[in-house]
């Protein structure tokens, strides 16, 4: 598809590519903005413009510091990354399965078929109407916590995921399977020997779609682990609102440690991000 | 074959049934306890009566939650609409014969990778600071207050926030959608000397046409359920004239004491979802067929 051609080497328009590059200050202004205001004193906050746009008088890290003691930064990154991380392996691990078990299935089978419609159907239920419910029921069961997280997460991404699996695998023949069906092996040992490992992108796409959506989320840490204390990277920043008081400076170098490792790893991944999502949302 | 069949049938139950058990016990039985106590006045504790209908003759007669209704359609309708534009243009913009195509797409994506609460705090203080200082040294009246104070415009710095977070995800489908038009067929309409604007009402738009139809479920979706810019912009005020649908839902669901009421303010909420979607897809679907 790369391949350049006449028509394409036409020479590139100047004009447009200035103008889409001015575009992007609507992007860098307000994160300008907010590592500016990270990196200054309170005392440097005057009331014009200037006063939280220019340069700080010196770059010092110690309004990182502060905001990491008093988010407790390392703990809540920590949560972050666990939780999304679980999600991910068990996504890919459990939707695929399920993707391979129900897709393979619901070609002969019509039971499967309601299997399939039941449970991707869920991608119209609204976190609102189970979140009440679940509450109660996570925390009956003792799973008010991050491993209660971890399995609603489980849980909410599969419709879509289990939606992307089954459609990846109409593109697998069945061949495959039965070539490994006359050798021997059962269906669960030439699935994971041989079907797994040809997923791989599609396991790429479900795994950076499910990280977007878990590491951003805000409501389900929310409703499920309060009274833990524990928090996710974006939760410490809504409880020590309150902490931050009028100390914007702060309050911003906290920010900044929030957003940080989503962005280095769409600087190392990007190109698998963007593949991913233009994949996820054109397949489902 | 017959038992080697049946074994691999037993395979397929074997991986299916823990997977239905898992998604029954936390998808489908809390929404069917949701629908259970919307026809109660439990309040979260203590002991509660079945009240019929009640709640969901109440719902159409309360403010707070009209208000709510209106918010968000307001918001969803004007998202929506606001990000497929620029979406569009963006995409066509960045699916031209520009330099650094791939760079300019990778920064224009960020704003989609970043958390709504954080980009929302971030934003907050533009709309509070930054704007207000601006409009006194240009001596603009309109800027001079912070707009999320004010109770007819707030809505408006949520919905920015809304769409500069939105657009991203957006235009990259439409670069895709774009991306699908055979290069022969502009080569054609190249030679038949149409104009760039006829060229993309005449083939481009009904070619990515199937694209827009995701994009429109898709904002529709994400900005009917805005929940964590509302947090950390507006918490809903001024006078409730920014508080969600979602939003009212956890605030009086979770703490204010209206557990039955609230569910069946999800209720209907899931209703509006479903039917929307189902509305959007079946009205665009015959679009294209039309195409």
């Amino acid at each position: 598809m790369k391949t350049k051609n006449k028509f394409e080497d036409f020479k590139p328009n100047w004009v447009l590519t200035i103008v889409l590059i001015l575009g992007t200050i609507t992007v860098f202004f307000p994160l300008y903005m907010a590592i500016i205001i990270a990196f200054k004193q309170p005392s440097e906050m005057t009331n014009d413009v200037a006063g939280a746009l220019a340069f700080p008088a010196k770059w010092s890290l110690d309004n990182f510091k502060q905001a990491m003691e008093v988010t407790d930064f390392w703990n809540s990154l920590g949560n972050s990354l666990l939780i999304t991380i679980s999600t991910i392996v068990l996504s890919v691990l459990i939707h695929s399965t399920a993707g391979y078990a129900i897709g393979r299935a619901m070609a002969r089978k019509k039971i499967f078929r309601i299997f399939y419609l039941y449970i991707v159907s869920g991608m119209f239920v609204p976190f609102s109407i189970l979140m009440m419910p679940l509450v109660k029921q996570t925390a009956q069961m003792g799973l008010g916590n991050r491993l209660g997280v971890i399995l609603l997460y489980v849980v909410f991404y599969m419709p879509m995921n289990v939606l992307l699996y089954t459609g990846y695998l109409k593109n697998l023949p069945l061949a495959l399977e039965e070539a490994a069906d006359i050798d021997g092996a059962t269906t669960w040992s030439a699935y994971w020997k041989i079907l797994f490992p040809l997923m791989m992108p599609m396991h790429a796409t479900v795994a950076i779609l499910t990280a977007l959506g878990t590491w951003n989320d805000v409501m389900t840490p929310l409703v499920i682990m309060s009274g833990t204390g524990q928090n996710t990277l974006p939760l410490a920043q809504l409880n020590f609102q309150t902490q931050f008081g009028t100390n914007y400076n702060l309050a911003f170098s906290s920010y900044i440690l929030a957003l940080v490792p989503i962005l280095i790893f769409y600087v190392i991944c990007q190109k698998q991000i963007l593949d991913g999502v233009a994949n996820g949302a054109v397949k489902g | 074959m017959k038992t080697k069949m049946s074994s691999r049938d037993k395979t397929f139950w074997a991986i299916t049934i823990p997977v239905l058990v898992l998604f029954f016990t936390f998808n489908t039985l809390p929404m069917i306890k949701g629908f259970i106590y919307s026809f109660t006045n439990y309040r979260g504790y203590g002991s509660y009566d079945y009240v019929g209908l009640r709640n969901y003759i109440d719902l159409f007669t309360d403010a707070r939650v009209g208000k709510s209704y209106l918010f968000t359609f307001k918001y969803a309708l004007s998202g929506t609409v606001l990000v497929n534009v620029l979406a569009l243009i963006m995409a066509l913009g960045l699916n031209s014969k520009i330099r650094f195509k791939s760079a300019l797409r990778g920064i224009y994506f960020v704003p989609n990778i970043l958390g709504g609460l954080v980009i929302g705090y971030i934003f907050s203080f533009f709309f509070t600071y930054i704007l207000p200082a601006l409009g006194n040294a240009l001596d603009i009246e309109f800027l001079k207050n912070s707009i999320l104070a004010s109770e007819k415009y707030a809505w408006i710095g949520v919905l920015i926030v809304g769409v500069w977070q939105a657009v991203a995800m957006n235009t990259i489908i439409y670069i895709s959608g774009l991306q699908t038009v055979p290069r022969e067929v502009y080569e054609a309409s190249m030679l038949d000397g149409a104009s760039k604007w006829r060229e993309f009402w005449a083939i481009t738009f009904p070619l990515v046409m199937p694209f827009v139809t995701i994009n429109l479920v898709l904002s529709t979706k994400n900005f009917l359920m805005v929940f964590d810019q509302i947090m950390s912009l507006t918490r809903g005020g001024p006078a409730q004239s920014t508080e969600s649908i979602s939003y009212l839902i956890y605030r009086n669901g979770m703490d204010g004491g209206q557990f039955g009421f609230q569910s069946a303010n999800a209720v209907l909420f899931f209703i509006v979802i479903v039917a929307i979607s189902v509305f959007q897809m079946t009205v665009m679907n015959k679009k294209e067929e039309q195409l």
